[in-house]
């Protein structure tokens, strides 16, 4: 009894905050947009009994889903966000590996040091960070007056509300979470396997091809992960960092949402983000998988 | 075993494959490697031997490029070696730790070199399939190390180590993480791969029987010093020190003056009531002088009558070793000296004639053990 209620808890734990809010969700999706509180027909009335649930049902239809392959504007969203995660996370994989290469490589009395560097900027809240960045970047920002300062530009470069400052914040938000699992996985390789691809003929950057590289590879994919699925339904980096050409889904969703009040198109949004999502999510689950059996 | 007549360090005119000259390493203010000189040569079975923390390891690693000596030069086949990065020396080295590639399978790791060579396709397989065969892995190529046994994955990492046919192949202590049995097999096996190609061994262990066993010479090291390099026979049979004779197998320390001399047999006087030792020198020593007396338990014979021999002294048995094929008796001499005597036991186990407390004598001829100034 006591086994079966420890295996409950997790599983009535995912039922009421995961799977309950996706059901309703998916039932906003289905319905249609009205001026209303709740601003969205039909409603379940269940003092009307069975006949009030069959009406309910038979309102509810994936008109809403039509609408996003109808309007151009939906599949250019999802396709420019998986654009953007994509760049992004190739981005951060080439800034996060050398700093996690730099840290396995460094002595180890200084390891723990520049972990907690790495894990610093999450004391400060997100939104002040992003918001900083708007500070750099602007055209009278710290950055411009740096560089000008410094005689490289004549004219402020023209960074904040364009793709770029986009980029810049994704790359910076998570970047601790590209570097952290390539560096444990670059922390168990043995030094000795790296002597002996030398010894039998690998120049220093071979050897890096061919031993740490692969020996990386489920920390490099993990970290991918890590990065691209939360990028791809970021939301507050482009709408702060990013200009009016940014589209990517997280915008059009709050758009919808708050902006048009429509409810069921937001929601029919959020779902079809979610399927997107759960392709990715269950790799990394994969990887996750093999990672442990290969240790275990 | 027949007398090979394989023994270029005593031809003059023989050419080493590798030269320490004078090499020095610290790290920091240790020294691990004290001004050491050492030959050796083409297709020996070199084994290096010593305590922990001696230099071993080092030494090796200082051959296959992986730390450069402080002092001095090393040459391989008369040329100096140390602007020469890992990946360009023609030395192998197999790892203690095998050092075999976790993401790679048996197959591609015994490849590996082979392709950093550039070597073509079909070369390289019948250079693995050769490599596979020799080290009885055939079956076991498409497996990656974690799924063959500890056994299987050092086998590897030697054919991975002989598949680019180094002039020199190093092995640090191989064999180190396998059984008697296994350990015993292997040895065999590396001495007839060795056999097969020719290439030059150098080996380190722990275990001086291992040593014994492979080696064409051994080399007793400590503290970064060499300290007798030989034959195995000849550094069992004739020590240069106490410390190569204590630490190569079992043996007795008598320490005594030397006293008169008669012919090429010296006396040597050690304890008080008892008579002095005679024995065979190999070396001068002025009267008076220290000389230590080393002798192996299995010289030294035990008997219940006094016996005809040129050494003969008198004890009680204090304690019995028995170990299956041979018994070690430890025998306490009136003066308070252990004396270990060895026998083998050709009969069964009732029919010992010895047992605690029996006063018995020692006795072994004067050509048995050695005499050492130090
Ligand atoms: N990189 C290093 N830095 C400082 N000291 C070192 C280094 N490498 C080795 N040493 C020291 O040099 C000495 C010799 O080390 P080495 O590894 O050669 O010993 P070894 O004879 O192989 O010992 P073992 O039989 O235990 O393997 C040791 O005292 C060791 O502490
Ligand atoms: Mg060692």
């Amino acid at each position: 009894m006591r086994r079966l209620t420890l295996i409950a808890i997790p599983y009535v734990w995912l039922l009421a905050l995961f799977l309950v809010p996706f059901l309703i969700v998916f039932k906003i999706a289905l319905s249609d947009s009205a001026l209303a509180i709740p601003p969205y027909v039909p409603t379940l009335d269940l003092s009307e009994g069975w006949a009030g649930f069959t009406a309910f049902l038979s309102e509810l239809d994936f008109e809403n889903f039509v609408w996003l392959t109808e309007d151009d504007l939906y599949w250019k969203a999802y396709l420019s966000s998986l654009k953007i995660a994509v760049i992004s996370t190739v981005l951060t994989l080439i800034v996060g590996y050398p700093i996690a290469y730099g840290m396995a490589r460094a002595p180890q009395e200084w390891r723990a040091t520049l972990l907690m560097l790495v894990i610093l900027p999450f004391w400060t809240s997100f939104l002040i960070r992003v918001y900083s960045w708007m500070g750099i970047l602007s055209q009278e920002g710290y950055l411009n007056q740096l560089l000008m300062s410094l005689g490289l530009i004549s004219e402020p470069l023209i960074i904040l509300n364009t793709n770029t400052a986009v980029y810049i914040g994704i790359v910076y938000t998570y970047l601790p979470f590209m570097i952290l699992p390539i560096y444990s996985a670059l922390e168990k390789l043995d030094e000795s396997l790296l002597e002996a691809a030398e010894d039998l003929g690998c120049s220093r950057f071979t050897a890096f091809w061919l031993v740490t590289v692969p020996l990386s590879k489920q920390g490099i994919i993990a970290g991918s992960f890590l990065v691209f699925i939360p990028t791809l339904g970021e939301f507050v980096i482009p709408s702060l960092l990013g200009g009016s050409k940014t589209l990517m889904i997280g915008k059009v969703l709050w758009e919808e949402f708050f902006s048009n009040r429509d409810w069921p198109v937001a929601s029919a949004v959020a779902v079809i983000l979610l399927l997107i999502l759960v392709i990715p999510i269950i790799l990394f689950q994969r990887n996750e998988q093999k990672q442990r059996e290969a240790e275990g | 075993m027949a007398l090979d007549a394989f023994a270029p360090w005593e031809d003059p005119n023989a050419d080493p494959i590798i030269h320490f000259q004078n090499v020095t390493k610290r790290f920091g203010d240790f020294t691990a490697i004290d001004d050491l000189t050492i030959d050796i040569y083409e297709k020996e079975f070199f084994a290096l031997l010593g305590p922990s923390g001696c230099g071993k390891t080092t030494l090796m690693r200082m051959l296959a490029g992986f730390e450069t000596p402080t002092e001095g030069t090393i040459l391989l086949q008369g040329q100096n070696i140390a602007p020469v990065p890992p990946n360009k020396r023609a030395v192998n080295m197999m790892f203690q730790s095998y050092a075999l590639f976790p993401h790679l399978s048996v197959w591609e790791n015994i490849a590996f070199g082979l392709k950093r060579d550039g070597m073509a396709k079909n070369d390289i397989n019948d250079r693995v399939d050769e490599m596979l065969r020799l080290t009885r892995l055939e079956t076991f190529a498409r497996r990656k190390p974690h799924q063959i046994s500890g056994g299987q994955r050092q086998r590897v990492a030697l054919a991975r180590s002989l598949a680019k046919h180094p002039k020199l192949l190093l092995l640090d202590e191989p064999l180190g993480a396998l059984d008697k049995k296994l350990r015993q097999e292997t040895q065999f096996e590396l001495m007839d791969i060795q056999e097969k190609t020719g290439t030059t061994f150098v080996i380190v262990t722990h275990d001086q029987e291992e040593a014994m066993t492979v080696a064409s010479r051994v080399a007793v090291m400590d503290h970064g010093k060499i300290i007798q390099v030989a034959t195995p026979d000849a550094i069992y049979e004739t020590p240069n020190s106490t410390y190569v004779a204590d630490f190569i197998g079992d043996v007795n320390l008598i320490e005594g003056k030397a006293t008169s001399k008669d012919n090429d047999k010296l006396s040597i006087a050690w304890a008080e009531g008892q008579p002095e030792i005679v024995g065979t020198p190999t070396t001068e020593f002025g009267n008076g002088q220290t000389v230590h007396f080393a002798i192996r338990p299995e010289k030294v014979a035990i008997s219940a009558e006094k016996p005809e021999a040129a050494n003969a002294l008198q004890g009680k048995i204090l304690d019995i070793a028995y170990l299956g094929n041979i018994s070690t008796y430890h025998v306490e001499l009136a003066g308070g000296q252990v004396i270990k005597a060895q026998t083998a036991n050709n009969r069964r186990l009732s029919r010992r004639t010895f047992t605690w407390e029996d006063n018995v004598w020692l006795s072994f001829t004067d050509t048995a053990g050695v005499l050492l100034e130090r």
